[in-house]
């Protein structure tokens, strides 16, 4: 696999693939598998390998019958009208119908490669017939698919990060690393993520307020590479100011929080920013539709920082936070633990208390039980805040991944300044830009990246053949 | 580090609260499903939760917050150290379970002087006569000294897994809840990773079943084993049929198959163990446990070498070994990693 020529090691591949998560394995195997010499360059360290991908806990996957430990029947319309809707037709409608429909195929292909699917877990009934569950979760999936491209004789290197892809004259040459070192291939595959990670970016895309971001994945994401090809004169697609952001606890760690993070409370709560008032309708539909708009609202508020407040009833409804909350007798003696003026958060309560009405409360389904003149107003699962011990959740926007990304082709190519880079591919976070303009559907990360990540090792090792 | 965390308590609970948070884990083993159902995290229910563990691992290298994450998860481990905090708790006298437990030294120690026991009483004590090994220890004696050595031990460990149940508030066993432990202890389930791919020990971060096997062969041995004895009392009370017996009568059928099963599975037990990462379990009793292994395999090996020495002048001195081999095992069942299967037998039991 490696060659020395005059007197210097030089390495060449067939198919370099820059990155370790799911989109990068996924093209790698499949290069290997069609008899490419592979190179896997990934970032982080061994611990950290996967990117975000270890983050991640299911596949969204279209199916006609029960398929694997999917039920019923989740068909391409109905996966394409999900999308759609989060979206708002934000979308590439060809790539995110190839990708849709190759997801059927891809799960098989995912178990042949070592992936293990559980049943939905539980807290998460409501997405059994439409997402598959990795046992043990991304990581787990993540190290099936490291084992699984050992076998394959697939060239693994940890804390390889990329400073420059060599596309001089349109077409890819090699990669240097941070340290200097040179690696040369036919092809490539660009599968490096977002870059959220890089909190200037971040904040040269919304402002100073970024700084109050958490990164809820992998600090390895920085958009070295896809600045890096950016400035090349690849086309880029999607808006830097997009990404999937989701309200999570405010104490969570800057980097790599991860799932426990998140905070289902907001339907069963009031909903508060700094200075203690509503801002957006805690209970305009269940969680998991709501989810992704969330990080955006406490984003656009003073601070970025919001509050989510309960009362006793509302314990036990929704899946237990990782931080224990804030608790109190008192309204008053909440905001103080808060840092929020009490009498306005007992006047705010007070409002939304006077406007609740008689009717019966159901969580978990659409209740219609509404507040009455409020603005804004709590449209379902309204309650009066009325039972001590009162909680108190903070919430910041924690951003998963940024949508901003390299524009490509039906065969995952990018597309350079002057129409398609021919040894240059592209797969996952770092083009799924072209499918999510903007809002998030559950599971569909990985479905991009498995799609395009096999499509990308695919092509790559045809061209290097 | 965990050995010296004043609350295993409370680092135990910690852990739990990110994993009830997470579930990512929640088809890997019977602990997970169970913690997410708990109302809320007791002091009992993480001692139950911590015997129900089988130290598969899966969790562990499924995990991301593993360390070095600031989360810093290593639930295997955590749970292996609560384990061993409640089987030296409930021994009696928790002292020997101390010292036995954790040091391999001790356990050796004990099958010397059981060594030289039988070399002593077999000197001191001549048979009157009698076939087979009779001839070299009278069948009196024998049950003089292996009655004791195996009734007390069993008696002080019931007397333990009392108060274990009463902790843990086990509930009333059902037909249920045996079927539940029946089916989990012969298929050997919660080594399985949930979907039969096996667990994370020996390779790290990939499935592999050579443990689950490695376990099931030194479990079925041991039982077989064991039944080999008892029915030998068994025809020797009750039917008048005395030792020695031929190949071709149950205790043989039994005993030598159970014996090569019972040396394959520990000699593999321990060679599996010297692959696997010490962190992930109960670091500082990591000597007691390899010598507990080492001490059953002793134990099959020895009565082996016994029959296939029959006739030769090797089978006094491989009968006074294995025989205190056997009772050095008899004696230290409370006190070594042998309580596990009692603990977890009764975990599996408890009221779900």
């Amino acid at each position: 696999m490696e060659s020395s020529q005059a007197g210097e090691m030089m390495l060449q591949y067939d198919v370099v693939v820059v990155g370790g998560g799911n989109a990068a394995l996924c093209a790698a195997i499949e290069a290997a598998e069609a008899g490419a010499r592979v190179v896997i360059l990934e970032s982080a360290p061994e611990h950290m390998r996967g990117g975000n991908s270890r983050h991640t806990r299911n596949f969204r996957c279209m199916h006609h019958g029960p398929l694997s430990v999917l039920t019923d029947t989740y068909g391409e319309d109905e996966y394409y009208d999900d999308l759609m809707r989060v979206t708002k037709g934000q979308t590439d409608p060809t790539l995110a119908r190839l990708a849709i429909r190759n997801s059927e195929a891809c799960l098989p292909w995912m178990e042949r490669h070592g992936v293990i699917f559980q049943g939905s877990l539980s807290g998460t009934l409501s997405l059994d017939r439409t997402n598959a569950f990795f046992l043990g979760g991304g990581k787990a999936l993540v190290n099936a698919y490291y084992a699984c491209a050992e076998d394959l004789g697939v060239t693994i290197r940890y804390n390889a990060e990329v400073a420059h892809v060599d596309l001089g004259d349109g077409r890819f040459h090699g990669v240097t690393l941070a340290d200097g070192e040179q690696i040369e291939g036919r092809a490539v595959v660009l599968a490096s993520g977002g870059f959220q990670a890089d909190l200037d970016w971040l904040a040269r895309a919304w402002g100073p307020g970024a700084e109050n971001f958490l990164i809820r994945g992998t600090p390895y994401n920085r958009g070295t590479v896809l600045r890096n090809v950016l400035d090349q004169g690849a086309q880029s697609v999607g808006d830097p100011t997009q990404c999937h952001c989701v309200a999570i606890d405010g104490r969570a760690p800057k980097f790599d929080g991860g799932i426990v993070t998140r905070l289902d409370c907001v339907p069963y709560a009031l909903v508060v920013n700094r200075d203690a008032a509503r801002f957006y309708d805690e209970g305009e539909d269940v969680w998991p539709k709501r989810y992704a708009i969330w990080g955006r609202l406490v984003a656009a508020q003073p601070d970025q920082i919001a509050y989510a407040i309960t009362d006793q009833k509302a314990q036990g409804l929704f899946m237990p936070p990782v931080f224990s909350p804030v608790k109190a007798d008192t309204l008053g003696g909440l905001a103080q633990a808060l840092g929020l003026s009490g009498d306005a958060l007992e006047k705010t309560v007070a409002d939304y208390n006077a406007a609740c009405r008689e009717g019966d409360f159901t969580p978990g389904v659409l209740d219609g039980l509404a507040t009455s003149g409020l603005e804004p107003p709590k449209t379902n699962w309204a309650r009066p805040l009325d039972t001590p011990p009162y909680y108190g959740y903070m919430l910041r926007p924690g951003v998963t991944f940024t949508y901003l990304g390299l524009k490509v082709s039906e065969r995952a190519q990018v597309q350079g300044a002057h129409g398609p880079l021919p040894n240059v591919w592209a797969a996952g976070e770092v083009m799924a830009g072209s499918i999510l303009g903007q809002g998030y559907l559950a599971g569909f990360g990985m479905t991009i990246g498995t799609v395009f990540g096999r499509i990308a090792g695919q092509e790559a090792a045809s061209h290097a053949g | 580090m965990l050995d010296n965390t004043p609350n295993l308590n409370d680092e135990a609970a910690r852990q739990f609260q990110i994993c009830n948070s997470c579930r990512y884990c929640e088809g890997y083993c019977d602990v997970f499903p169970q913690l997410f159902a708990l109302p809320e995290m007791t002091a009992a229910s993480a001692t139950h939760l911590a015997n129900l563990c089988h130290n598969c691992r899966g969790c562990y290298y499924a995990c991301q917050y593993a360390p070095p994450h600031e989360f810093d998860l290593n639930l295997p481990a955590v749970l292996a150290e609560l384990r061993q905090e409640t089987w030296e708790r409930h021994a009696r006298p928790q002292a020997l379970a101390r010292v036995f437990h954790a040091r391999g030294v001790a356990v050796a120690a004990a099958l010397i002087a059981g060594f030289a026991l039988l070399f002593f009483v077999m000197a001191r004590l001549q048979s009157e006569g009698g076939e087979g090994f009779y001839a070299y220890l009278s069948h009196n004696a024998m049950v003089a000294i292996f009655a004791p050595a195996f009734v007390l031990p069993l008696a002080g460990l019931a007397l333990s897994l009392r108060s274990y149940w009463r902790e843990i508030g086990g509930g009333r066993i059902t037909w249920a809840s045996l079927r539940h432990m029946g089916g989990s202890v012969a298929r050997m389930k919660n080594l399985s990773g949930g979907a039969g791919q096996g667990c994370n020990f020996e390779q790290g971060a990939r499935y592999s079943n050579a443990r689950r096997h490695a376990h099931q062969a030194t479990l079925w041995g041991f039982v077989m084993c064991f039944a080999a004895t008892s029915v030998a009392t068994l025809m020797h009370y009750g039917f008048g049929w005395e030792a020695p017996y031929p190949f071709w009568s149950p205790p043989k059928l039994l005993g030598v198959p159970g014996g090569i099963l019972l040396c394959m599975g520990t000699g593999a037990l321990a060679w599996l163990k010297l692959r696997a990462d010490p962190e992930l379990g109960a670091a500082r009793v990591w000597g007691g446990e390899m010598a507990f292994v080492l001490l059953l395999f002793t134990v099959s090996a020895t009565g082996l070498a016994l029959y296939a020495a029959t006739g030769t002048s090797a089978v006094p001195a491989l009968l006074a070994i294995h025989l205190g081999a056997v009772l050095a095992f008899f004696v230290l069942t409370p006190y070594t990693k042998m309580v596990h299967g009692f603990y977890r037998t009764a975990a599996l039991l408890a009221r779900r």
